[in-house]
């Protein structure tokens, strides 16, 4: 038999330059991961950045507008509130990745479960999905809170309880329809086991759209840790938390604006920064 | 001549849809069965359900002298190998060619770690694609590429019976002679014993030794080839025959001998 030549010529090995080059051209990966990377970066190096305490108190220098002593002003008690603003983004950035871990990972592989296996594992999956979306997010938010008790290990438990069902819902989606894919049935007719299978062969094609999911997510678990610590059963003070901060400039809004409105803007931001990098890399993912 | 793979009475229903009617059939060691029929005739089915990806309600599958039950062995699993129809879908866009050679190669344990990179790229050859693409995804390759890629992995674990269901319909005239020719070639290399299934009548006169026809999930007529082209059984194996659509005479050399 005479030898069939590749169809294709084989492309230069530029595999990351071409990733290089994909991520520049998608703008608003680029510009999100640049406001995200100034964020952490500030809520890292907090301690370095400003000369302050967040809970050093100078009541000789209350309610300052912003000057180049208090680059954004002072607050009731005298302390420098862009000290507090991004120590408050090492508080509410932290809670805000380790409370999405564990109801990432479960939500993804349930949602696995219940797409790859259907039947009854899809059933009782989506019965519990179902009843929780029934409730409305903040309420059972609120009530597990106040439950579990106020401060971080109360916002923990809460994410961890109903953290996982978008998750779920989405992936099972995506994951039946996956299970459809010959490259299913090939590894079933290798005699490949199912969870081999889910870990293996599903697990890295919904992995993209989970990620998606988990930054559109964090901005939603960010308002969520804010508007719990603005109602008081979320971070307990004195420790710096967005929420807490707009709650307390709430009662000098008419003469000190800024004290609500920075903290409030920082959210927006980060908000903003989360979206453009969850679209980014659906454009990214989608282009392939 | 031994019998590789024992078909008997299988039934499948989906709902009251029948996709196999009390199908029976033998597959003889080291040939090629051609199994054709329209589409919706239970073709497929019949080989989902050899490859144990679905469950008969009725019937079973004897592979040798084992009966293969719902919950098959590893081993079991390593004998019956299946080639899909659509190539964009068959191999894991997220695995490179190495990941989907090796899974095969370490899961039956056919080589050590130590010798999957070797294996690999032997069976690459084997296939006509050159061995430097092992760190390559799928979307890299063209739909021909890729089946032969799909014909290398269920080579990689030494099947006794490869399945093919339609292998080359998705793929344009040019490249489905070269996958024929690859099909052709590791049959006289390797012994294989093949259930090729194709609606294409030419494709199957090309490879097949013993011809298969179902309508209506039941089996028609089984013949050896040369009699179901020449003295087909059944009119609905003429009417088949009778609609090949014929090209004009020509002088042209090639095809597959």
């Amino acid at each position: 038999m005479k030898p069939t030549l590749l169809d294709l010529p084989l492309q230069a090995d530029d595999k990351n330059k071409r990733i290089i080059n994909r991520i520049l051209n998608t703008p608003s990966l680029l510009v999100g991961s640049i406001m995200l990377i100034i964020l952490v970066g500030l809520a890292v190096l907090a301690p370095f950045i400003s000369p302050y305490h967040p809970s050093d108190q100078n009541l000789y220098a209350i309610l300052q507008p912003p000057s180049s002593e208090h680059w954004l002003g002072t607050d009731q008690l005298g302390r420098d509130l862009f000290t507090r603003l991004i120590y408050a983004a090492r508080t509410d950035l932290k809670i805000m990745v380790l409370a999405e871990i564990i109801p990432f990972c479960t939500g993804v592989f349930l949602g696995m479960l219940a797409g790859y296996y259907g039947k009854w594992i899809d059933t009782l999956i989506t019965l519990v999905t179902d009843t929780f979306i029934a409730f409305p997010f903040y309420l059972i938010v609120i009530i597990v809170a106040f439950a579990s008790g106020a401060g971080q290990r109360g916002l923990y438990i809460t994410f961890i309880l109903v953290g996982w069902i978008v998750y779920a819902r989405v992936i099972k989606g995506l994951s039946a329809s996956f299970r459809k894919q010959e490259w299913v049935a090939s590894a079933q007719t290798l005699g490949i086991p199912g969870v081999k299978i889910i870990l293996r062969h599903l697990l890295p094609n919904v992995l993209p759209q989970a990620v998606v999911v988990l930054m559109t997510d964090m901005v939603g678990l960010l308002v969520a840790i804010v508007t719990l610590g603005y109602l008081g059963i979320g971070i307990a003070p004195p420790t710096p938390d967005w929420g807490t901060m707009i709650s307390d400039g709430q009662s000098f809004i008419t003469t000190a604006w800024w004290l609500s409105a920075v903290p409030g803007l920082a959210v927006v931001y980060t908000g903003i920064a989360l979206s453009l990098v969850g679209d980014g890399l659906a454009d990214l993912w989608r282009r392939k | 001549m031994k019998t590789a793979l024992r078909i008997e009475n299988l039934s499948v229903h989906y709902g009251k849809f029948t996709a196999l009617d009390n199908v029976s059939l033998e597959l003889q060691q080291h040939t090629t069965l051609g199994l054709v029929g329209e589409s919706g005739s239970g073709k497929s089915t019949l080989a989902r359900v050899i490859a144990g990806l679905i469950t008969p309600d009725e019937g079973q599958v004897v592979l040798g002298s084992q009966t293969l039950g719902k919950k098959r062995s590893r081993e079991q699993h390593k004998m019956i190998q299946m080639i899909f129809q659509n190539p964009d879908s068959s191999l894991n866009p997220k695995h490179t060619i190495r990941q989907i050679l090796a899974e095969a190669l370490l899961f039956h344990k056919i080589v050590e770690r130590s010798g999957v990179d070797k294996r690999c790229k032997e069976l690459l050859a084997r296939v006509h694609i050159d061995e430097r693409s092992l760190d390559r995804y799928p979307h890299e390759f063209s739909g021909g590429q890729r089946q032969r890629i799909a014909i290398a992995r269920a080579l990689s674990v030494e099947p006794s019976i490869l399945i093919a269901d339609e292998p080359t319909s998705a793929l344009d005239v040019s490249v489905q002679l070269s996958v024929l020719e690859l099909f052709n070639h590791l049959k006289s290399e390797l012994n294989l014993t093949l259930l090729f299934i194709s609606h294409d009548l030419g494709v199957i006169n090309a490879i097949s030794d013993t011809v298969a026809v179902m309508r209506h999930g039941k089996v028609l007529e089984i013949n050896p080839k040369e009699q179901f082209f020449t003295h087909p059984e059944t009119s609905y194996s003429r009417e088949l025959l009778a609609a090949v659509t014929r090209m004009p005479t020509s002088n042209i050399e090639g095809g597959i001998s």
